[in-house]
């Protein structure tokens, strides 16, 4: 399986270095900065690169690639899903994954990065086991532990490996006992030209914050289960019993997790009668032109909303790519600020909030390289923003209920919709 | 430099001051590692304090990370490894696994201290301590690692078996002289029943002896039911180990002589249902049970949030399900795209693959593929495939104009991707060859080069499938010869040109002119093509070309290219007759003109099928190192009894046995019934419920009894059933149909003799009001004992919802073994398709069952005469009316058919009309009794239109979806 782990940073450099079996030589990256080169973007380089002795499987983020070293056949997402899983680990533990972060708590990324994979197969990967291993470091930890000279690593062996709820850790306890549930809705959109939309789908997840002392024994339903066209569980839910019943029955992990994601698409093959056509909740008005022979290009812009049930759309961003011959652009926003990178051509726009009396517009002109042609295409319009209290597929929390303990939870449940991939071609 | 780096980080982490002060000093005068900074350390690894160990051994950590050489501190770290310190202790044991290989004489002093915690009464202290040293590669302790693996193999904790399961795979590698021993552990692992174990030990055979599948076969039925419990990477190495096992062990479930081809699948299906026919001559498909029971158990893992374990069951799927279910794990792989860039990637790639033998699985998800201008690269040609393979005559329309925005794309390495990808399309399906083409030959006009190239290149291929009345295409490619620059399309129209140069007998002679003039100025291969299309149109056009031809050959004899060079003097040899070119020169026109094939354009997934999905020589299209090929279904199944385990006595000491007894009345009954597939899907839904439920009582119960617990956890599941067992009823000819008065009766199963103990419950719905309660459904239950001992006191327990009434059968207080007895219930559904939960109780046991109704079966049928049925359908309009317009299948259309149909599906009365296109049906709703009004009516051809008036709404839009499947499909 994984036989080393390398992370490079973004100027090339591997930074940090882990071997699960015999050490292979950190020449085997030569192979990667040769692809990365190869790559005119960051996230062109191929997540998997085969070397004559070994295969090369990466993973970027936060501007880090994490590439593995495999040395014989085994599912590259396996691989790449355990990266990850390391990823959202380091963040969890030291709130941001940067080169920084890693290389100023090197010894515990070390300590996880041991407890994680045993021969190069996984063997610790929930947070709340290894949460009991080895302590996160905060500020207050590594103060009380300069002083008395205790370490970071957990004095008990952990039990959750050994229970049949390994997600849970045992003999939680809390003084106020709540459990909250964000339902966060992104909305990925393509709308063409002429404003009808192409293909819009929503991708909805349940997060969970429980902190609940004991075995709680949690179940959750909806007003409209139907919606849900798609999901996948944390593997702390009943499938059989949400087959059955359409019900989320589950003993929570303790802390912050993934309960459910799901997708409602207004795509064919969905049952009738209960055909959901995805509301969108804003429009855009756009006129972006570039004459022949001239130097000069139109930009015309607005936003407005539409079908938000009344609640504001915050948080607006709109981004676009500008053609290569864009030399600079001379525009006006009626609110918000817009920049425009010459050198990458990126126009972004914050607009904030958008008022509904009196619509956020975008207006000016572009000049272009003289001499050069007219561009064959116009930018495609990326759009970002947040309604608060509202999920737009519709889907409603019914009523959570807990067995098991005898104390009363506070419970909360808030919703959100965003735009996940939102464009406009125009 | 480096250590003042880590230096500064762990002066605010550490503890050590005066010392700290110090070594930052020694090592910020010597650079790097050098031998001062290594004297520093080992001083403060052997000082008293703990806290300076520690910070050492941080430091230390820090350099290995680094990629720094720290083997000379090997004796000062050693020392520590029986420190009480449990972070300095795993510091060490970092250390110690880092380095012993190289410092292997030194590395045997610390195996001591680890032969003695495997000792230890603690379990997570003995399996650290096989962990480490298990990791050490030294060859000289191979002995003693073997006997440790031994030992811990069994041990009471499931958890130090599991680490001897990942000892196996290291001393494997370390020794690979050890096989036959290992092979005995792993055969002794795989006989555990712990989900801690089942995925390391799997991953130790996969990795040792993947080869000896004779190991499998007890433990098979073993591992499909654990799979659930599993971890999930485990999950990922069980599913592809039993996805190879199937391959050798079940017979094909894919047809006979039916490739996997698509446009055979109307084929298949009729063959099917011919087979079901004459069944007697043919011997027809049987899956195996196990076969079934894999497929059964793996589905629920498509809802894994693991990525890996969704495509792990997708694979299986793929490469063992029967052809119609394999489309059960789109939505899945569809869901997959939403995640990080690399996951899109490897899950595009094997859509990829599908989607060339299966267009209709992704069909309906054509529009997940559209591209976004933010995509990277090589998704979006990832994409772009995938979109190519879907293309049909149906969808070709929405898919160009797609096309059409990414030939715009800023991105042109994508935008000439996109034209190949038109040029495919266009060879595929024949009906858009002309839509395309012109399409193509308007991006000629394009402005960016590589477009136009591009389009040139794919224009000659589509031209040369189909040459006949294109020469207006040609000559427009002709005049825009001159602004084309990429060599490779100015090479392309010359060969064009020469190619059809009949066609363009003028244009022909006048380019040959133009390249003349520019000849020396060409890149080679243009080269080479003005030398052809000189060659061609000299025996063509002898007259207006012959001094032209001269002139070329003249300067490509003396090219600085030999291969134009050679290039000359064979042309000229070929085509200029004189006295030494014998025999071949009057062969000159038919070897040069001869007709050519088109070009094939096709997938560059075509046969990536070879291998495994989902497996890194798919990805990589190149077969990796340690790949197991997937064989091919055996004609004839081996022995399927060798999976036969010997039945445990069930442990029932956990099962809270609750209920009441009463006095039986029973009644035995002849009926059959036959499952199908829905009643499977109860019977999984049951098995999962006793399972979990056991899972929560051991949960709540201490986790330190973990031994007993995961036998709790696999008590119910070492139930196996002989061979003769009831997953034979699933084969689909066996479904047979009982016709009452009121219509088709279908029953369904609640309770599958494997998860009941023997005890196997099926139910039905008889139609007719119910005696005790009018407001509800009546059910009968078939109860059948299908173990050998007899059960007693079988009844009805708790029930959910709490508001759920229903009417319990009385107890039957014995069923022999082998007989069965039918027993009424009712059920008040409250006109909810919500499903009813209660317990089935026998004296020693109780199982979760439910049953969820049919909407139509909530209904009773209502006699109205068409008037009646007028006027309760005018008030029922507006909101309370629903209706759709659908295509019927053949054979639905006649009225008794539809008729049947009808009433099969939904309990309604038939209300007689006079017209013969409109059909009206009535019922009530059982509980709060409701109208429910039904009509079809019957269209042109075979539409049909089906109104649905009530006011129940919820009612309304469920019925009118069944009525549709019902008329539309077949």
């Amino acid at each position: 399986m994984i036989h080393s782990l390398f992370l490079v940073n973004s100027s090339g450099d591997i930074f940090l270095e882990k071997h699960w079996k015999s050490v292979v030589s950190r020449s085997v990256c030569d192979y990667f900065f040769e692809a990365q080169e190869r790559a005119t973007e960051p996230e062109n380089v191929p997540p998997v690169i085969p070397t004559p002795h070994h295969y090369l499987i990466s993973v970027l983020r936060h501007r880090i690639y994490f590439v593995a070293v495999i040395q014989s056949e085994v599912p590259p997402l396996f691989v790449i899903e355990f990266l990850h899983r390391v990823v959202d680990t380091f963040q969890d533990y030291f709130g941001v994954c940067t080169e920084a972060a890693i290389k100023d708590n090197v010894v515990v990324v070390y300590e996880l990065l041991e407890e994680m994979l045993d021969n190069g197969f996984p063997l610790a990967t929930e947070s709340n086991i290894l949460k009991e291993l080895i302590k996160p470091p905060t500020i207050l930890r590594t103060m009380v532990n300069t002083i008395t000279g205790s370490t970071n690593v957990g004095e008990q062996l952990p039990t959750g490996q050994l229970s049949v709820v390994p997600w849970r850790r045992t003999g939680v306890k809390y003084t106020n006992n709540e459990a909250y549930f964000d339902v966060v809705e992104e909305i990925d959109v393509i709308i063409d030209k002429s404003g009808s939309t192409i293909t819009a789908e929503i991708q909805g997840v349940i997060d969970a914050c429980v902190k609940l002392t004991g075995m709680p024994d949690l179940t959750l339903s909806f007003m409209n289960p139907r919606l849900l066209d798609d999901v996948s569980f944390h593997p702390c839910v009943r499938f059989k019993r949400w087959e059955a019943e359409r019900i989320l029955s589950f003993i929570p992990p303790d802390g912050n997790f993934r309960l459910l994601s799901y997708h409602v698409s207004s795509q064919n093959g969905y049952p009738v009668g209960y055909r959901s056509l995805v509301a969108i909740p804003v429009y855009v008005k756009h006129n972006i032109t570039f004459r022949e022979g001239s130097s000069q290009g139109r930009f015309d812009l607005t936003l407005g909303p539409k079908q938000t049930m009344g609640k504001g759309v915050e948080a607006v961003l709109v981004s676009s790519q500008l053609p290569r011959g864009v030399l600079n652009a001379n525009l006006s926003a009626s609110q918000g600020t817009y920049t425009f990178d010459p050198v990458t051509k990126m126009l972004t726009w914050d607009v904030g909030k958008i008022n509904p009396q009196k619509l956020p517009s975008l207006k000016g002109s572009m000049s272009l390289q003289a001499g050069a042609s007219k561009p064959d295409e116009n930018p495609s319009i990326n759009i970002q923003f947040k309604i608060q209290q509202m999920a737009i597929s519709g889907l409603k929390v019914n009523r959570l209920d807990m067995y098991g303990e005898k104390y009363k939870p506070f419970k909360g449940i808030k919703y959100m919709t965003k735009a996940g991939k939102f464009q406009v071609r125009t | 430099m480096l250590n003042m780096s880590t230096n500064a980080s762990y002066n605010d982490q550490g503890g050590a001051e005066a010392a700290v002060e110090v070594c930052t000093e020694g090592t910020s005068t010597t650079s790097g590692t050098g031998a001062e900074g290594c004297v520093c350390l080992k001083e403060m690894l052997e000082s008293n304090k703990e806290s300076l160990k520690l910070e050492a051994m941080k430091r230390i950590i820090g350099l290995i990370a680094k990629g720094k050489n720290a083997s000379e501190l090997f004796p000062a770290v050693v020392k520590n490894v029986a420190n009480k310190n449990i972070e300095l202790k795993k510091l060490v044991y970092v250390y110690l696994v880092r380095y012993a290989e190289e410092q292997q004489d030194l590395a045997l002093l610390s195996i001591s201290t680890f032969q003695r915690a495997l000792k230890d009464p603690n379990q997570l202290i003995r399996a650290s301590a096989l962990r480490v040293l298990s990791s050490i590669r030294v060859p000289i302790i191979v002995p003693i690692m073997m006997l440790a693996i031994k030992e811990s193999a069994s041990d009471m904790s499931p958890y130090v078996r599991k680490t001897s399961a990942h000892a196996i795979q290291k001393l494997y590698s370390l020794d690979p002289e050890q096989r036959e021993h290992l092979i005995e552990v792993i055969e002794k692992l795989l006989k555990d029943k712990s989900t801690l174990v089942a995925g390391s030990v799997v991953m130790a055979f996969e990795e040792v002896c993947p080869d000896r599948i004779d190991l499998i076969h007890k433990n098979y039925r073993k591992l499909c039911n654990l799979l659930v419990d599993v971890e999930e990477w485990g999950q990922v190495v069980i599913i592809s180990m039993l996805t190879r096992y199937a391959r050798t062990q079940f017979t094909s479930p894919w047809q006979e002589g039916v490739s996997f081809d698509e446009n055979n699948e109307k084929a298949f299906y009729d063959s099917d249902s011919e087979e079901k026919r004459d069944e007697t001559e043919t011997k027809p498909y049987m899956m195996d049970p196990d076969h079934r029971l894999l497929l059964r158990n793996t589905k629920p893992l498509l809802q894994s949030r693991n990525t890996a374990v969704v495509m792990a069951v997708a694979q299986l799927y793929w490469h063992l399900a029967p052809t119609h279910e394999v489309s059960a794990v789109t939505k899945s792989l569809v869901r997959l795209l939403r995640s990080h860039r690399e996951v899109q990637y490897v899950v595009l790639q094997n859509i990829a693959t599908m989607s060339i033998q299966r267009k209709g699985m992704f069909e309906p998800y054509m529009k997940s593929f559209y591209v976004r201008s933010t995509d990277p690269t090589h998704i979006k040609t990832l994409k772009l495939e995938i979109l190519t393979n879907l293309a049909n005559e149906a969808n070709i329309s929405t898919i160009l104009r797609e096309f059409q925005t990414y030939v715009k794309s800023q991105d042109k390495a994508f935008a000439a991707a996109t034209i190949q990808a038109i040029g495919r399309c266009a060879t595929n399906i024949s009906e858009v060859t002309d839509t395309c083409l012109n399409g193509l030959v308007l991006l000629l006009s394009n402005r960016d080069e590589t477009v136009v190239a591009e389009s040139v290149v794919v224009i000659k291929k589509l031209l040369q499938t189909q040459p006949t009345q294109h020469s207006e295409i040609i000559k427009h490619m002709a005049k825009l010869f001159d602004k084309i620059t990429v060599a490779m399309a100015r090479a392309s129209i010359l060969w064009l040109i020469g190619e059809y140069c009949e066609r363009v007998p003028k244009i022909a002679p006048d380019v040959l002119r133009k390249m003349a003039k520019s000849f020396t100025s060409e890149e080679d291969i243009v080269k080479l093509q003005i030398v052809n299309l000189a060659a061609k149109l000299y025996l063509t056009n002898s007259k207006q070309t012959k001094l032209l031809t001269q002139y070329i050959l003249n300067l490509g004899k003396y090219d600085q290219n030999y291969d134009i060079r050679d290039r000359t003097r064979f042309i000229r040899q070929l085509i200029v007759p004189n006295e030494k070119s014998g025999a071949l020169s009057k062969y000159a026109r038919r070897i040069l003109l001869a007709p050519k094939p088109a070009p094939l354009l096709q997938s560059a997934f075509k046969d990536r099928d070879r291998y495994q999905l989902g497996t890194l020589s798919h990805s990589l299209n190149l077969k990796a190192s340690g790949y197991q090929e997937l064989s091919d279904w055996p004609a004839v199944a081996p022995d399927q009894s060798v999976r036969n385990v010997e039945v445990i006595e069930p442990v029932n000491e956990w099962v809270p046995t609750v209920g009441k007894s009463k006095p039986a009345k029973s009644a035995k009954s002849e009926d059959k019934f036959y499952s199908d597939s829905e009643g499977e899907q109860v019977d999984r839904k049951g098995s999962k419920n006793s399972s979990s439920s056991s899972n929560d009582s051991s949960s709540s119960s201490s986790s330190s009894s973990s031994s007993s617990s995961s036998e709790a956890v696999s008590e119910p599941l070492a139930l196996t059933p002989g061979p003769e067992a009831g997953f034979m009823t699933s084969h689909p000819s066996s479904l047979q149909v009982t016709v009452q008065p009121f219509g088709p009766v279908k029953s369904h199963e609640l309770l599958h003799h494997m998860s009941g103990k023997g005890l196997s419950a099926r139910y039905h719905f008889p139609r007719q009001p119910f005696l005790y309660q009018p407001s509800m459904v009546q059910l009968q239950i078939t109860l059948t004992n299908a173990s050998d001992q007899p059960l007693e006191g079988i009844h009805l327990g708790e029930h959910s919802p709490a508001s759920l009434t229903l009417h319990r059968f009385s107890p039957v207080e014995r069923l022999e073994p082998q007989a069965s007895v039918t027993v009424s219930m009712g059920i008040d559904f409250n006109d909810s398709t919500q499903a009813a939960n209660f317990q089935l109780c026998t004296k020693e046991a109780e199982f979760s069952v439910s049953i969820q109704p049919a909407v139509g079966e909530l209904l009773l049928p209502a006699s109205l005469t068409q008037a009646d049925f007028e006027k309760e359908q005018g008030k029922l309009l507006g909101m309370n009316e629903t209706s759709a317009t659908i295509t019927m299948a053949e054979g639905h259309c006649s009225s008794a058919v539809l008729n049947k149909q009808v009433r099969s599906m939904a309990n309604l009365g038939e209300v007689i009309t006079g017209h013969n296109n409109t059909h009206r049906f009535a019922g009530r709703t059982v509980s709060s009794g409701a109208l429910v009004l039904v009509t079809v009516e019957k269209r042109e051809a075979a539409d049909a239109t089906i109104t649905v008036n009530t006011d129940k709404s919820v009612m309304a839009s469920m019925l009118l979806r069944d009525l549709k499947q019902a008329l539309a499909s077949a």
